[in-house]
């Protein structure tokens, strides 16, 4: 079977739009990748928006009420953090089933500021534990330590790692360097978690144009076009802490299987990783379950620059939902961005010299509702 | 413990026995023997239906994983403890850990905790007290 390329893709600057709309946001990347890709509106066949704050709202129908109504079909998804990545894989989907030659993918959101998590009705917070994202990735860091002695300062050395990145990526919400003593220094949030532990909340859009081969091949496009190796998903596998803690290495040990199984290549293979960093506890835990360490070395990877740009398998050099910002909708497609940047080897200071494999991993969900995660390979064309 | 049972639960798992003694409702699968909290029908786990019994949790267990929680949303009184059990039955529950300094210092893995129950005034509900559940050092 042919496979599927990205022809166009970007993301606006991840900061705080108040006066903005849903829909102009979405719609400003939209215009952007389709720039990228040399391509019009009027060349989509379908349109995949992801957003979570306005699920209901019909965002990928009002997009196109500001950019061109050309009646082609639109699916609305909501997948929590995996939201912007379930969108592009359905796009995938359609040109991999033989529906469409060229896509449209948007990631959407904008957020407030503040804590995430809890639900409705009466508050259990504080007396039967927090329901809080801070406090829920706390455990799972916790988790970590009591298994392999990791330390708060080795999840703070993250937080360190991912903000240096970031000075180097003008589309990142921040860019400013965090040493170590200010990380932990931090107001503390939920231990080992500080503030500059925990992602930001920002606005922010990303689209991508994906096609088919011969379609790629028509217009010329190859010479910009990235591969995409593999797209999966996955939910929740039964744990047995599950309703305790909620499980987002089980989802992920799982997607990266099947991903590296559909790509043909192994985690010694990746060039650059984006991986879901909302807080910096779990972007240790993920490094093991991604392969790219045996279980109870994450901790040595972060103390060896092996994941810092220069290193080995350098994770995050957009610096990371911790510092670039994690607008839920949009983030998946932030994230294949930057990876198809380092492939187009555009990536400009950031650079990972000569990439030409990387992956994309999100993975959301909370407490009492399961996991989505969405993994991709990317490759040079 | 007796407690008013006029004072609403916290929690649909917490329930009254017959003479009002509060205790957390459980089901165990008959076909695979994985305990899940609250009443289910259906496993998770193994799929089986039909195997569900309804038991009730264990009320001792080892503290799993723990955080020190600072901020939390508004109106809830920080630090305090929230923490990941494992009860001796093999099932596995969240919650505050009270009766104990909230400092990292106290806490350690696998201590001895139990179950107690408690009248508390969640943030949002106006002053109304329920009846809940906590972790205390065992």
């Amino acid at each position: 079977m042919s496979d599927v390329y990205i022809v166009g893709v970007d993301m606006i600057k991840f900061g705080r739009f108040p006066d903005r709309t849903v829909p102009s946001l979405a719609a400003e990347a939209a215009l952007m990748a389709l720039d990228d890709a040399g391509l019009s509106i009027k060349d989509m066949q379908g349109l995949y928006c992801g957003n979570l704050g306005q699920a209901s709202g019909m965002v990928g129908q009002r997009m196109l009420a500001e950019i061109g109504q050309t009646g082609i079909p639109v699916t609305n998804v909501a997948n929590a953090c995996a939201t912007g990545a379930t969108a592009f894989r359905d796009a995938w989907m359609s040109i991999k089933a033989g529906l469409h030659d060229l896509v449209l993918a948007v990631g959407v959101e904008q957020m407030g500021k503040g804590l995430l998590g809890g639900g409705g009705g009466v508050s259990t917070e504080g007396l039967i534990g927090s329901g809080t994202m801070p406090s829920m990735f706390a455990h799972i860091g916790n988790e970590h330590t009591r298994k392999y002695g990791t330390t708060f300062e080795q999840f703070a050395k993250v937080s360190v790692k991912n903000h240096h990145h970031s000075t180097m990526n003008p589309k990142s919400m921040y860019q400013m360097e965090t040493p170590l003593e200010q990380v932990m220094q931090a107001e503390m949030i939920s231990f080992p978690n500080t503030k500059l532990m925990c992602s930001v909340n920002v606005d922010g859009s990303a689209a991508a144009v994906l096609a088919s081969e011969k379609t790629v091949k028509r217009l010329g496009l190859m010479d910009r076009a990235v591969r995409i190796r593999c797209s999966t998903m996955s939910s929740n596998p039964f744990e047995d802490r599950q309703m305790a803690m909620p499980d987002f290495s089980g989802a992920t040990r799982l997607g990266a299987r099947v991903a590296y199984e559909a790509a043909g290549v192994g985690p010694e293979d990746i060039n650059l990783i984006e991986l879901h960093d909302c807080f910096a506890t779990a972007e240790l835990v993920h490094y093991e379950n991604l392969g790219i360490c045996a279980p109870g070395e994450a901790g040595r990877l972060i103390d060896e620059g092996i994941t810092a740009l220069g290193g080995k398998v350098p994770v995050n050099v957009s610096g990371g939902l911790l510092s670039k910002g994690h607008p839920l909708g949009a983030t998946g497609i932030a994230n294949i961005y930057e990876v198809a940047t380092h492939l187009r080897g555009t990536a400009g200071q950031r650079q990972v010299e000569g990439a030409r494999l990387g992956l994309t991993h999100v993975v959301g969900g909370g407490p009492g509702m399961g996991t989505a995660c969405a993994i991709h390979i990317l490759e040079k064309a | 413990m007796t407690t008013d049972t006029q004072t609403p639960l916290l929690t649909p798992f917490l329930k009254r026995g017959d003479d009002g003694t509060p205790y957390l409702a459980a089901s165990r699968c008959d076909a695979c023997g994985e305990i899940f909290v609250g009443e289910r029908q259906i496993c998770a786990k193994c799929c089986a239906r039909g195997q569900m019994k309804p038991v009730r949790l264990a009320e001792t267990g080892k503290l799993y994983a723990y955080t020190l929680v600072h901020r939390s949303f508004p109106g809830v009184k920080t630090p305090f403890v929230d923490v990941v059990v494992d009860l001796d039955d093999g099932a596995h529950l969240k919650g505050t850990l009270t009766d104990i300094e909230p400092s990292l210092d106290a806490l350690h893995f696998d201590m001895p905790v139990k179950i107690a129950y408690r009248e508390v005034v969640p943030a949002n509900a106006g002053g109304q007290a329920y009846l809940s559940y906590v972790f205390v050092p065992a």
